[in-house]
């Protein structure tokens, strides 16, 4: 075991997935000399070449188009997007070619392209910095999507995302590239969980608390808090978006009979939404409460100065969970 | 003061190119183009007729097929034949080709069969033939996206060090797309082996080419640090000529090349499509004095090489393969309700094996599976 913050972990990732399979190639803006404004292509320019580290023009729908020409001659491109706020500009590649290419010829053409958004708030950034919009992706079919939580989760489904034969979008959670945690560089990724299963970040018996990306700490930060008004939280870390997980999300459901969801993403027609609907009813009968989410507003992502009223915090997430418990809540009284 | 018009004439004129073969079929010179003509013998000239007439001929088919109910949509391209045949065949059978959805003659030279043109109008498939194994891409309906594809494609062609071409076919309207100017932006930049080919053919379904460009489009390409060449489209010779330098330059490690082919849609932009609501009949008969097929004929004839067993062999390949398309059409079978879910992901997905067997269960509540 090794002591790595995320951002180191990813670029442990994508050097293990390089060393690989030389097929393996990076594209992005400022990921060659700078090692990306993140630096999680830190020195790997050095090791294996501006053939294979490509610092690309700055626009990202060429990033994506040229990505899938490389896809089409037996490439793995892994593509970063700088910031969550420009990948729309790529939108239209993404959604028309990376996700319908394999669809459309029959599955004759694979797109292996993974896609790297380092993603969402909590970091003081500028505008168009903060974004989270995994609700679009999550929405296209013939994309995977998943979102990382801790360094291990990041290293290893780095390399499963990139060794997929399908697209993936890998959200990074910016607040977490900092983060120290445990990674074990020398486990083989064939024996680590698929990265399309969920995990039970903490087990609980009285309401199960789903979340992804950088709010799986905050949710853990609540179940402990929760434990001291003697609530059993169950925290799962939904990781994969496209798919859910739907085995282990709806055994817990099963077994608690309450259901939180929080994201930061604004509710409306959300993560959340699709969530709480297909586990609704796939686990109706054995709810005692109606689920609930908690997520940011549904606005423009707000000036910095506001973004901790925007984002899920650790006293939102146990007001939903009071209101699901039937305890007194900030609604009480004003909201049936 | 500033205002804001809609141009309704062309300040490109289309006489402006460089051509080989007069409308009249005359062989004229031109220094740029010669060079890369002197191969174009009496064989090489049938066999670019011949292809151009089965082009025109399975394009016909395609239209009736349509408008007898066994086609969604067609897009025709007939006036256009002498760039897509042409340029096809000047490329390596191991080029790959990145079309729009009227490229059917870069289909037919590179061997697409009768069931491929059809199945994919009719709505039974997405795509049909195998990009793979014809070299050829899917063809591109939204306008534009596969000039990047071919320019990523061209990059893989640098890393693999490998003499190969990729060349991405797109029309006048795609120019003002995004994605065309930013695969001009990463083709110069890295300098890799990709060919644009602009059908400049007047018309985006009803905006005239003057709405997209109020100078000849060949001109932005050296912005890019791209040469460029404007050439008759519809100059089958002149196109081989052009799509041989354009090949050679990029072959050879000297980066992309871009080429302006002028021609005209003679047909709608789609069997959906009314072109006497915005075009006047008059431009059409102008362009059908130009046509690509004609001119090649009348420069065969003075070579005394057009003959009727020529004409009857060509058409009785052209009747043959219409009459398998036909056939392909008549007897195609749609496939099981059950198959919509088929390769949506190439690896497993749970998310579709949950609709697979919960979609699956209320068909088999069917008799005989008659939904």
């Amino acid at each position: 075991m090794t002591q790595l913050t995320m951002g180191k972990a990813l670029t442990a990732g994508l050097h293990g997935a390089m060393t690989r399979d030389d097929r393996v190639v990076l594209m992005g803006e400022d990921i060659g000399k700078l090692g990306g404004v993140f630096r999680i292509t830190d020195g790997l320019l050095g090791e294996f070449g501006p053939q294979r580290v490509i610092d690309t023009p700055l626009a990202e729908s060429g990033i994506m188009g040229t990505a899938v020409g490389l896809a089409y001659r037996g490439f793995r491109p892994v593509v970063e997007i700088q910031f969550d706020g420009f990948v729309y500009p790529a939108f239209d590649q993404i959604v028309c070619q990376v996700a319908k290419l394999h669809y459309r010829t029959r599955g004759r053409v694979n797109m292996p392209i993974t896609i790297r958004i380092p993603w969402a708030g909590g970091v003081g950034a500028a505008e168009h910095h903060s974004e989270s919009p995994e609700a679009y992706f999550v929405h296209t079919a013939g994309l995977r999507v998943v979102a990382v939580s801790n360094p291990q989760d990041a290293y290893t489904m780095l390399q499963q995302a990139i060794a997929c034969d399908d697209p993936v979008v890998f959200f990074e959670p910016k607040r977490l590239y900092h983060t120290k945690g445990e990674v074990d560089l020398d486990a083989d990724i064939a024996d680590a969980a698929p990265m399309g299963l969920a995990r039970v970040a903490r087990e609980g018996a009285d309401v199960t608390l789903v979340t992804y990306g950088a709010l799986v700490t905050t949710a853990l930060d609540a179940a402990l808090a929760a434990e001291d008004d003697g609530i059993s939280i169950e925290v799962i870390d939904a990781r994969s978006l496209s798919p859910v997980d739907y085995r282990t999300l709806s055994a817990s459901v099963r077994k608690t009979g309450r259901l939180v969801v929080t994201h930061e993403a604004g509710g409306e027609a959300g993560v959340g939404a699709e969530l709480i609907a297909s586990l609704t009813e796939q686990c109706f009968h054995h709810l005692e409460a109606p689920p609930l989410r908690v997520t940011g507003h549904d606005i423009p992502y707000p000036p910095a100065k506001l973004e901790k009223h925007h984002i899920p915090d650790l006293d939102r997430i146990l007001d939903a969970v009071d209101r699901v418990m039937d305890r007194p809540h900030s609604l009480s009284g004003v909201v049936s | 003061m500033h205002t804001l018009t809609i141009p309704t004439e062309t300040v490109a004129p289309a006489d402006d190119v460089a051509r080989l073969l007069t409308p009249e079929g005359d062989r004229v010179s031109d220094p740029r183009l010669d060079p890369w003509a002197q191969h174009l013998d009496v064989d090489a000239l049938r066999a670019l007729y011949r292809d151009m007439a089965l082009t025109r001929r399975i394009d016909g088919e395609g239209v009736a097929l349509q408008r007898q109910g066994h086609l969604g949509l067609w897009a025709p391209a007939q006036g256009q034949e002498a760039i897509q045949v042409a340029s096809a065949r000047a490329c390596r059978p191991d080029d790959f080709l990145f079309p729009s959805y009227r490229e059917l003659g870069v289909l037919i030279v590179r061997g697409a069969q009768p069931a491929d043109l059809v199945l994919g109008w009719r709505g039974e498939v997405h795509g049909t033939f195998d990009p793979h194994a014809l070299h050829v891409a899917t063809p591109q309906i939204i306008i534009g996206a596969q000039s990047l594809h071919a320019v990523g494609y061209a990059m893989g062609i640098r890393r693999d060090r490998s003499d190969q071409v990729a060349v991405a076919y797109f029309g006048d309207g795609a120019t003002s797309q995004g994605d065309v100017n930013e695969a001009m932006v990463f083709a110069a930049s890295f300098g890799v082996p990709v060919v644009f080919v602009c059908s400049n053919n007047g018309w985006a379904i009803s905006e005239p080419v003057a709405l997209q460009a109020r100078t000849p489009i060949a001109g932005r390409a050296p912005g890019f640090g791209i040469p460029s060449l404007r050439v008759d489209g519809n100059d089958a010779v002149a196109c081989t000529a052009a799509m041989g330098w354009a090949l050679d330059r990029a072959r050879s490690g000297q980066g992309p090349a871009f080429i302006e082919a002028v021609t005209y849609r003679m047909g709608p932009h789609t069997t959906s499509d009314d072109p006497t609501r915005y075009r006047e009949a008059d431009e059409l008969e102008k362009w059908r004095a130009r046509d690509p097929l004609r001119r090649v004929e009348a420069y065969l004839r003075r070579l005394g090489a057009f003959d009727e067993a020529f004409v009857d062999e060509v058409a009785r390949a052209g009747d043959v393969y219409a009459a398998a398309m036909r056939d392909a059409v008549l007897t195609a079978t749609t496939r099981p309700p059950i198959e919509v879910l088929d390769d949506v992901y190439a690896e497993p997905h749970s998310g579709i094996d949950r609709q697979r067997e919960r979609f699956g269960a209320y068909l088999a509540g069917f008799a005989d599976g008659e939904v």
